[in-house]
């Protein structure tokens, strides 16, 4: 294993500019920790901190010099792979009828992340089997993704609302990278142990500075990792969870959900796997030219389950049931997999303070408690 | 200006209002000659001076209704229009002149005017919907120049309005806005509130101030609870949803919920 400084860093960054990435890092913005390009290690939040609760989150001065030194970022790599905001095609009309142009035929220059964690990293897994594995496969999502280079990040400081250890993740980034960082800062300086997780990823580490990683330095490594795992904020209890998330779709505790639920969205919007989109037609005033884009939407707005007829989610209580079962049970038949990397984004920055664990684990008490005869509706989706 | 027949005419009315909301038609400069290709600018005072006579294929309508003139005025302006659009809190939901509607309007006119007895006012500032049937409310105080363009073009091409109804958020989040009460503690009625706007005030760590009315699936009530826990005392509260849209039920109705217990002076309102 190789370690390198705060000077390699920032050669990694110029390396990979060299080799045409953009490059995108963490970087404090309007009192938080965002992922936007950078040109070199001055761009990042030197010795920022961060501390999350649900609907709370504040940047704070750690008084120290670590530069990875936050928890989770205000969003994952999904803004940036996956825009809020997307021109698909637009048409132009012509004497004898219309000419369809794409969108943009340049393809986009190939993006670098610098700072990923483990759960951007699996949240990113899941968007690629959503998105790009299924028989209508996102082409465009497609194009973005194809040529990333990741320098995933081992969190150091799990924040008050991460619980990616209940759902199978870890501080320490564990695949999905090309190279991985653990920062490191005690009496032997400041230093970056590297992994390497791909071909690519020694390419261009071949070109940063770095020495030989002693052992010392590995353990030291090991040990941040240790007390990050045993310091997640919440626990989610994932024991038949999939099974207890249907069980509970007549809960009274819905009820009690929808009157804190602002159906703001925020919780979709902030969410790294969430991928649901709206697309939009519009035309402009000469009637000579019409375009199509897609947008992030979310299953709390009302016109979302709008269909011939009328809106299928009325009511608060019903999108509430919807997002969370979705997430923790209906993924696992749609995708095998989780829909929730327990990032906690969707704990901090809900603005009622409404926590996916909490609800979760009331969910699952309201089953024993006998609240409801629960599992003889089980069945019924309404 | 092209006036071909072929092209719907649109008169623009102001009733009780700023002239806001018409100034931001006028501020569409890029799109302003489109629009006038689009559409006959038949009536529009504040615009020009030619004016063509009625009747109008689209009435644009400013302002709210707080005269018994403009009773009867809206009566007119409904018979002599195809299809009436409202443009602005005043328009939709009788705009920052019904907080009238919450005091005592003779008082005012005593404070206000040297001659109160020339004044001839109503009690209540109320939306033209109140009066006349409305094919369009679009929302805002004032409204979105890119909206109203959205709205113009719409009916002139037999469309439905591309205008969302979602919150405040869902531009915040696509914007890439930091959420000002979760990171920096600032209340903001933006999970409440119909977007539109383009988040303006967030985008400058500013709370939302609700101008664009309800959004659809709005929980003032849940939002209020949010509101107290950063600070927010109920005459704050009762301020921050009467401001710009008084009269829309949601929002009146938390409102009066705050006022009810302040008139009690009880330390709790009411669940």
């Amino acid at each position: 294993m190789r370690t390198m400084g705060l000077a390699g860093l920032d050669e990694l960054v110029a390396a990979l500019g060299r080799a045409g990435y953009e490059v995108y890092g963490p970087r404090a913005r309007d009192g938080a920790i965002v992922l936007a390009p950078i040109a070199g290690v001055a761009d990042l939040p030197h010795g920022v901190g961060d501390t999350q609760d649900a609907a709370f989150y504040r940047l704070r001065d750690r008084g120290d010099a670590k530069v990875f030194g936050y928890s989770t970022a205000v969003q994952g790599l999904k803004p940036v792979l996956f825009p809020a905001h997307e021109l698909l095609w637009k048409a132009r009309k012509t004497p004898i009828g219309f000419d369809v142009e794409d969108a943009d035929a340049t393809p986009p220059k190939p993006r670098a992340f610098l700072g990923a964690r483990d759960c951007d990293l699996r949240a990113l897994a899941v968007h690629d089997t959503v998105l790009a594995s299924r028989e209508f496969a996102d082409k465009a999502y497609g194009q973005r993704r194809e040529g990333v280079f990741v320098v995933a990040v081992t969190c150091s400081d799990p924040c008050g609302t991460c619980f990616c250890v209940s759902q199978g993740g870890s501080p320490k980034p564990q695949e999905g990278y090309d190279l991985a960082l653990t920062e490191l800062l005690d009496g032997d300086g400041h230093r970056f142990l590297v992994e390497v997780g791909s071909e690519r990823g020694a390419e261009i580490l071949a070109e940063v500075t770095t020495t030989d990683a002693p052992p010392t330095d590995t353990a030291a490594a090991d040990a941040v990792v240790a007390e990050a795992t045993a310091s997640m904020g919440r626990t989610l209890d994932t024991s038949d969870l999939h099974d207890v998330m249907y069980a509970a779709a007549d809960s009274p505790h819905w009820d009690e959900v929808a009157a804190r639920c602002l159906a703001c969205t925020n919780c979709t919007l902030v969410c790294p796997t969430c991928f649901c989109t709206s697309v939009e037609d519009t035309t402009d005033l000469t009637k000579s030219m019409t375009e199509r884009h897609r947008v992030w939407d979310s299953c709390f707005g009302s016109r979302f389950s709008y269909i011939h007829g009328g809106v299928v989610r009325e009511s608060g209580k019903s999108r509430y049931r919807q997002w969370i079962t979705h997430k923790l049970a209906g993924y696992q038949d749609q995708f095998g997999l989780s829909g929730c990397v327990g990032c906690g984004r969707c704990i901090t920055w809900c603005p009622a303070a409404i926590d996916i664990t909490a609800e979760a684990a009331a969910l699952r008490a309201g089953l024993t408690t006998g609240a409801t005869d629960a599992l003889e509706t089980a069945g019924e989706t309404r | 200006m092209t006036t071909t027949t072929t092209t719907p005419t649109v008169a623009v009315w102001k009733f009780a209002s700023c002239d806001g909301c018409q100034l931001n038609l006028l501020n569409a400069e890029d799109e302003l000659l489109d629009v006038a290709e689009a559409v006959t600018i038949a009536y529009f005072p504040e615009a020009t001076r030619a004016m063509l006579p009625g009747p109008y294929d689209v009435s644009i309508v400013e302002g709210s209704i707080t005269t018994p003139e403009e009773v009867e005025r809206i009566k007119h302006v409904r018979e002599i229009s195809g299809a009436l659009i409202t443009i602005g809190a005043c328009a939709t939901h009788g705009g920052i002149q019904a907080l009238r509607n919450y005091a005592d309007v003779e008082e005012y006119t005593r404070y206000v005017y040297a001659h109160p007895e020339y004044i001839e006012t109503l009690e209540t500032s109320t939306p033209i919907s109140e009066h006349v049937k409305v094919d369009f409310e679009l929302r805002g105080c004032p409204v979105d120049k890119y909206q109203l363009v959205e709205v113009i073009s719409a009916f002139a091409q037999g469309r439905r309005p591309r205008i969302p109804t979602y919150s405040v958020c869902v531009e915040c989040k696509r914007a890439g806005n930091i959420c000002v009460p979760v990171a920096h503690g600032t209340p903001c009625l933006g999970p409440v509130t119909q977007a539109g706007c383009g988040a303006i005030c967030p985008s400058f760590n500013r709370g939302c101030y609700a101008c664009f009315g309800p959004q659809d699936s709005q929980n003032c009530h849940g939002m209020a609870d949010r509101l107290a826990a950063l600070g927010m005392t109920s005459e704050e509260m009762i301020r921050a949803y009467r401001t710009f849209n008084a009269t829309c039920e949601p929002f009146q109705a938390e409102s009066l919920r705050h006022e009810r217990a302040r008139k009690a002076g009880a330390e709790e309102v009411e669940a």
